[in-house]
């Protein structure tokens, strides 16, 4: 067994929106739902509630009121009818695999498992579309539209777990973002209820909804504005062939003028990602990709498409590199080839656990440019904290994952590895870049939000919540920090996130 | 009232202006109404209140090819902007239509896209970040310039296709992209069915398409990346050529509105045209006027005498809408919104709007709602 502890901190998340209810409104609030609720669909026992008192951010930890677990839209249009009569907060869940306590209870919460929801309604081949219910697995939309030569293209490295519902409320992103695009590119419409259980439905299958794009504004709302009861999504024909090029370089410098050399190509790969030295000797000494162990920074450029298309455009990116100073080369000749260059990457959080005891992981993006200062910046940061770091990113759209080693059990190593985060991700913001690039801000990084953004916006954030939940009863507390949070702050503080899908490959 | 500046930037004189102008006309309760270019002041019914123009904002703030990104200024004219991209050999994904004086804030508040949109995204797909003016008289930011960005509700991908009535916009950052190694351009001689399902069968398969769309008879496909690549793809889409000067010229018409769909018979009697949204897989719409497909059927310019509400009554109950266009005086032009939106509607115009300072008409999800939510 691999060992991620990830960072112990003590800090409770504030939950400023909702009062616990008094006692007294448990009973009947949890009568109500035993009324409307098949037996098997309320939980309210202590041993029943302990699945559900994290998501992926595993620090954090809640019971909640009672978890509900209906079969069908009509159940959970009850149960958030029943809460708002009772006053009562709504925590939305998926599969639970967040790595930010977007689904975290609060003991006065009912907490509302879209995961029974798991039917894929239907599927146009023709249109190229399916419509599917919220707990359906994000890898299970592409199994089913395989017969038909089609996919579902958003792939977080989480997609045989984690739910579309999760994904919409996540504006979730994947290896193939860069050239397919975030879930809000590839989500044609959703169905679901208000905080009040008022049915709503925004988008379709028709392009560009009349009136404001509300569709843009549910991606990535972090269950705040509505419960998805359906999602209707874009598939894309499968591409016939791909082709991997594995480039390593002296410097990270060096990888990082190739990147930009391979997009002023007009090249856009399906795949562009990088790892520097200490992340590519951890990887090669788990996994034996096949990475040069003597260099500085590799890079792994995918090409898809038509036989014809990957031909050319590996031959292109292959030219650029060489132009870069490419200290070695290997472009995948078969598709088992393809898969062994990738194993490396995908092996890379694990990897990274066999060498520290506990690693720390950040999610900041950056515009492209500023990669080289970023990473001087970090390695600066590292020396000063006295704390490894290890980078991983998605080099194609500039999201980078810094993994900060530390060991839970050294004193002091824990507030060293939050501080260190704190600056990689004030220079994140510095360097013109933002605070999480497809994580979500959920609990863990509101202090960070508030370095991002001044209170106009977030007044304004606070004002949209409102305009969908006037009471404040819809995931209350996350994702958008109070303006009070944000003045009593006398730093950022961020933390990081325990592993608790270890079998799940990370990107 | 706070107004506050992005730290590190000095206030820009012309935003300052603006500023003023926005707080002026809430405290004295006037409408403003935003101008551009003037491109499209034919679309939308004609606004009230009083003109307060962009067009002292001009130019590109920010723009680095290999980042894919650039930003500029909302009063910078759409032809300027494409110009310096194509410059580099890059271009906006979605092909907005290329009226003359069209202001790139224009293009975003119209949220318009051309024939390359059911391919490779809409305004709002592209859109990565926007500096505005509330009704408030705030100056706020929101995205950025970078495609990964999940801090905050994404407000700004709402403001294309919000016709200005969030705010004043003052800078926009796109996404862009490599235009095309080679694009080439087929034409097909069917009817429309044929046309719908030819257009979204191959559509399915792994073939670079980048237009699909139909009228006067003819499909029209376009296909567009590397030259070994298109050129592989020729055999399957069969059709004849199109000059690439002819098929430039086409495209580009197409994104405003079909070449010869101006000019026809029906044109001429000046008979109300629509502009529908549907499901691409949707049947011709024949029967009910004269049609052009584009979007690969995903759009649908109808002209026909029906009355409004027939046509509402049909774009609804084929899981689309439909808005008013040139010798259309329905009204609101925009489709209604089912009551639960039209709601949220209100809500969010009250609070980022208290004033009404740009309740200007133009966006007119305050007339009555007349159509039940599909299925809700
Ligand atoms: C090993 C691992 C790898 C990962 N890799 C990636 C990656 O590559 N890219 C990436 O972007 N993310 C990644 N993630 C993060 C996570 O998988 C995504 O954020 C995912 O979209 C969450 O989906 P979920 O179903 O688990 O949602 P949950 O964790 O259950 O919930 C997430 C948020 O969505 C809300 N929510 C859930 N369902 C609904 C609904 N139906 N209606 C309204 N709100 C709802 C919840 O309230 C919560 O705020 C990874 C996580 C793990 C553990």
């Amino acid at each position: 067994m691999l060992r991620h502890n990830g960072v112990m901190h003590t800090q409770a998340p504030s939950r400023p929106h909702a009062a616990a209810p008094q006692p007294a409104h448990r009973a009947p609030l949890l009568a109500a739902l035993a009324a409307a609720l098949p037996a098997d669909a309320l939980l309210t026992q202590p041993e029943q509630l302990g699945p559900y008192e994290c998501d992926g951010l595993s620090m954090y930890r809640q019971p909640p009121l009672a978890v509900a677990l209906p079969y069908a839209a009509a159940q959970v249009q009850a149960v958030l009818r029943i809460c708002h009569a009772h006053n009562t907060p709504v925590v939305p869940r998926g599969a639970g695999t967040g790595l930010a306590g977007g689904a975290l209870p609060s003991a006065d919460a009912v907490l509302l498992s879209l995961a029974r929801l798991k039917r894929i309604a239907r599927i146009d081949a023709l249109a190229r579309v399916a419509v599917v219910e919220p707990g359906v697995r994000n890898a299970a939309i592409s199994e089913a539209a395989a017969g038909y030569g089609l996919y579902y293209a958003p792939d977080p490295s989480s997609q045989i777990a984690c739910s579309i519902g999760g994904n919409v409320a996540e504006n979730s992103g994947g290896v193939h973002c860069l050239k397919y695009g975030l879930t809000v590119h590839n989500v044609l419409g959703v169905r679901g209820f208000l905080a009040d259980g008022t049915p709503v439905s925004i988008g379709g299958e028709a392009p560009d909804d009349s009136g404001l794009d509300l569709l843009a504004l549910m991606m990535g709302s972090e269950g705040l504005l509505a419960v998805v009861t359906e999602v209707t999504v874009r598939l894309l024909p499968r591409p016939r062939h791909a082709q991997v090029v594995m480039a390593a370089f002296a410097t990270v410098e060096d990888a990082g003028d190739a990147v930009a050399g391979i997009i002023g190509e007009g090249i856009i790969p399906a795949g562009l990602e990088m790892m520097d030295a200490l992340a590519t000797r951890a990887v090669e000494d788990f996994v034996h990709a096949g990475y040069p162990l003597d260099a500085g920074a590799i890079l792994l450029a995918e090409s898809d498409g038509t036989l014809e298309e990957v031909a050319d455009e590996i031959a292109r990116i292959e030219a650029v590199c060489r132009r870069h100073g490419a200290v070695s080369l290997a472009t995948s000749q078969s598709e088992a080839e393809r898969l062994k260059l990738w194993a490396g990457r995908k092996a890379a959080f694990p990897a990274v656990g066999r060498i520290t005891p506990d690693y720390y992981c950040m999610d900041g993006t950056i515009p492209k440019k500023r990669l080289s200062a970023v990473l001087r910046r970090i390695a600066e940061l590292s020396e000063q904290h006295g704390l490894a770091c290890a980078n991983v990113f998605h080099a194609g759209d500039g999201n980078l994952h810094p993994l900060i080693f530390f060991d839970a059990n050294q004193p002091g190593d824990v507030e060293r590895a939050e501080a260190f985060g704190l600056d990689i991700l004030r220079a994140c913001v510095e360097a013109g870049g933002v605070i999480t690039g497809e994580h979500g801000v959920g609990v863990e990084k509101l202090d960070a939000m508030c370095v991002q953004f001044a209170a106009p916006e977030l007044s304004t954030f606070h004002a949209v919540k409102a305009a969908f939940d006037p009471a404040g009863l819809l995931n209350p507390g996350k994702a958008v920090p109070t303006l009070h949070r944000c003045a009593e702050m006398g730093g950022m503080h961020v933390h990081g996130g325990k592993l608790l899908h270890p079998d799940l490959p990370r990107f | 009232m706070t107004h506050y500046e992005p730290e590190g930037r000095t206030p820009d004189p012309e935003e300052a202006r603006l500023v003023d102008e926005v707080r002026a006309a809430g405290t004295e309760g006037r409408v403003l109404h935003i101008r551009g270019g003037s491109s499209k002041d034919g679309l939308g019914g004609t606004p009230r209140g009083s003109g307060l123009s962009t067009l002292g904002l001009k130019g590109i703030v920010d723009y680095d090819p290999a980042e894919l990104v650039v930003t500029v200024r909302a009063g910078t004219p759409l032809a300027d902007l494409q110009a310096e991209l194509a410059a580099h050999g890059q271009m906006l994904p979605f092909e907005p239509p290329a009226w003359p004086d069209a202001t790139v804030g224009g293009t975003v508040a119209s949220g318009l896209s051309g024939p390359r949109r059911a391919f490779s995204g809409s305004v709002r797909d592209a859109l990565l970040g926007v500096r505005l003016i509330d009704g408030r008289g705030q100056l706020l930011q929101f995205g950025g310039q970078v495609m990964k960005n999940v801090a905050g509700f994404d407000l700004f991908r709402l403001q294309a296709g919000a016709w200005g009535r969030l705010g004043v916009l003052l800078e926009v950052s796109f996404r862009v992209l490599p235009r095309p190694q080679s694009e080439l351009t087929r034409v097909l001689q069917m009817d429309a069915d044929q046309a719908i399902a030819h257009m979204n069968q191959l559509a399915g398969t792994p073939v670079p398409l980048s237009a699909a769309a139909w009228f006067g008879g003819l499909l029209h496909l376009r296909l567009s990346g590397s030259a070994a690549g298109v050129q592989a793809a020729l055999s399957g889409v069969g059709g004849e050529p199109l000059d690439p000067l002819s098929a430039e010229r086409l495209w580009a018409d197409c994104a405003a509105q079909p070449p010869g769909f101006a000019e026809t018979a029906a044109a001429a009697e000046s008979v109300p045209l629509w502009r529908l949204a549907v499901p691409a897989a949707t049947r011709s719409l024949a029967a009910e006027g004269e049609e052009a497909i584009d979007w690969c059927g995903g759009l649908r310019w109808l002209r026909t005498h029906a009355p409004a509400e027939a046509v509402r009554a049909l774009a609804t109950s084929l899981g689309g809408h439909a808005t008013a266009w040139q010798n259309n005086l329905a009204r609101p032009a925009m489709h209604p919104l089912d009551p639960v939106r039209q709601a949220l509607h209100r809500r969010l115009f009250d609070t980022l709007d208290p004033d009404g300072v740009f309740d200007s008409g133009r966006f007119d999800a305050d007339a009555a709602a007349v159509v039940a939510p599909a299925g809700a």
